[in-house]
């Protein structure tokens, strides 16, 4: 298990106990975490699962991969230099207390 | 239970139409009642990552448990609705359904997402141990319990199913055959060029790909497979054959209801059956053309079932809007990720972008002009681009889409921007 942190919007937080090896997408919509679709499923085909990753998390978390940079210039509102699709981001036991953003609006 | 919505159908457009429900206010009870043994799960990855084996059935679930209690969702696994009765004119919308537990569940609105059941073959030898067909967990687990052992593989079914389990199952080092009817692979969606495409990606990766194949035949001994014999002759060796010929919508209990049927329940554009109080959505159902309104369509997908569950919801919480969203789909194979905007009914113009033979290239449909459609291999810029052009009814004329060096996106941003 290890704890993420989503932020909504309007600032408030939820907490939840992620299992290792889920994606963080997968991990908030089983959740019902609000501002989170996924609606592929986590295929590289929808980008409704953009996140924010707060800064000190960023090294641990690592860029975007290609195909994933393709989807994020196209596919999102908002772009910023922490954007990722939290359904290349799996869970793991060194990003215990990731702390991700949801964007206003998923496309 | 007493009245409250119920939706028949547990899977991807039944846990949508629910949790939709209450995000359009809906407070009343809420029943979603599905007949396989577990919660609701994802069903792509079934022919893919879970096929695969690096996927299992607990990363799959849909929603969690805590989830369905917070939402007021009450999720019944492993009952299936066998009758439904609608009341009366003035009740309109409510009535009971019988499940194959017994038990009688009262309802005020009703809801089918039941899906589809995949085609069986009628064949000699088509009920032997080692004859697989993939819908359910359970189809997925059984094939993969199949190949472990197996060295010849056929998949009966050149369709997208048939296609993702042969890429899995080749990249576990089986000899694989693909047996096609059509002339073609996947013909009923994609173009000419792009089944071609398909042809030479799983024959480079030493697949052997057969269209215009028939199957007389499944061959066994002491009650398990052993090989498939083609109308032709040919006996091709098979420790494990995989079927995927397409799916029978499941219309028995809308027909029950006296709902016109067509190839799946008829539903207009805000999901509701020819019994306006009743809605449906996902595979079970045919629908006019979201991007035109003409025809009847049936989009087998998972943004399908989600987008036209939404839409059901919200017809059945009295905000009904219509659907409008633009068909999408994906196919992974290999390293190869076809993804799919549009309809491409009635093309009659193809613009190619990219190289084929690199294996990364789009082909854009267009009728008299107008976009319809793209299939993007490898090009999710394209394929992105294309999308929201359909989405925003913003023009890619052909000359230009047609300019490979210019990007899609390019494009997309002149013909939006203001004048």
């Amino acid at each position: 298990m290890a704890k993420i942190i989503f932020v909504a919007p309007d600032g408030s937080r939820r907490t939840i106990d992620a299992a290792v090896g889920d994606s963080v997408m997968a991990t908030a919509v089983k959740n019902g975490v609000p501002g989170v679709v996924g609606e592929c499923g986590g295929n590289l085909s929808c980008a409704t699962c953009h996140v924010y990753v707060d800064e000190d998390f960023l090294t641990r978390v690592g860029p975007p991969g290609d195909l994933e940079d393709d989807m994020l210039d196209l596919g999102v509102a908002d772009r910023r230099a922490t954007s990722r699709l939290s359904c290349q981001i799996k869970v793991a036991e060194a990003l215990d207390g990731l702390i991700v953003e949801c964007p206003e609006e998923q496309p | 239970m007493t009245g409250g919505a119920l939706i028949v159908g547990a899977s991807h457009a039944g846990v949508q139409l629910a949790v939709s429900l209450r995000d359009y206010g809906y407070d009343e009870a809420i029943t979603l009642v599905g007949a396989e043994p577990r919660p609701p799960y994802q069903r792509p990855p079934l022919s893919k990552a879970f096929l695969a084996g690096t996927a299992d059935v607990a990363s799959l679930e849909l929603r969690t448990p805590a989830f369905y209690a917070e939402r007021r969702i009450d999720v019944l696994s492993a009952e299936r609705v066998t009758r439904l009765h609608l009341s009366p004119a003035e009740a309109r919308g409510s009535g009971t359904a019988l499940t194959d537990r017994g038990r009688t569940l009262a309802f005020d609105r009703l809801a089918l997402t039941v899906g589809a059941r995949p085609r069986r073959l009628d064949l000699p030898g088509a009920d032997l141990d080692g004859v697989c067909y993939l819908r359910v967990v359970d189809d997925a687990a059984r094939i993969r319990a199949h190949l472990a052992p197996a060295r010849d593989v056929v998949v009966i079914g050149g369709g997208f199913i048939g296609l993702e389990t042969a890429a899995v199952v080749r990249s576990e080092g089986k000899n694989v055959t693909v047996v096609e009817a059509a002339e073609r692979l996947i013909a009923r969606s994609v173009a000419p060029m792009i089944s071609r495409f398909y042809q030479l990606a799983h024959t480079r990766r030493g697949t052997d790909v057969r269209h215009s194949a028939e199957v007389a035949e499944i061959h066994g001994a002491h009650g398990r497979v052993t090989g498939v014999r083609l109308t032709d002759g040919t006996l091709l060796p098979a420790d494990l054959v995989v079927v995927g010929v397409g799916v029978v919508p499941r219309t028995e209990l809308a027909e029950q209801l006296g709902l016109l049927c067509d190839g799946g329940v008829v539903v207009d554009e805000f999901a509701r059956t020819s019994e306006p109080s009743v809605v449906a959505a996902g595979d079970c159902t045919v629908m006019p053309n979201p991007l035109t309104g003409e025809g009847r369509v049936r989009l087998e997908s998972t943004p399908n079932a989600a987008g036209q569950a939404r839409v059901a919801a919200a017809t059945l919480a009295g905000k009904p809007q219509p659907y409008t969203d633009v068909p999408w789909f994906w196919s992974d194979q290999y390293d190869l990720k076809l993804q799919i905007a549009g309809v491409t009914n009635g093309y009659d113009q193809l613009v190619v972008r990219g190289d084929p033979d690199r294996e990364r290239f789009s082909v854009l449909y267009y009728r008299r002009g107008d976009l319809l459609a793209i299939n993007a291999v490898n090009s999710a810029p394209d394929y992105l681009a294309v999308r929201k052009a359909l989405a925003s009814g913003t023009p890619l004329p052909v000359d230009q889409a047609a300019t490979s060096d210019v990007p899609l996106k390019e494009l997309l941003m002149r013909a939006s921007a203001p004048h």
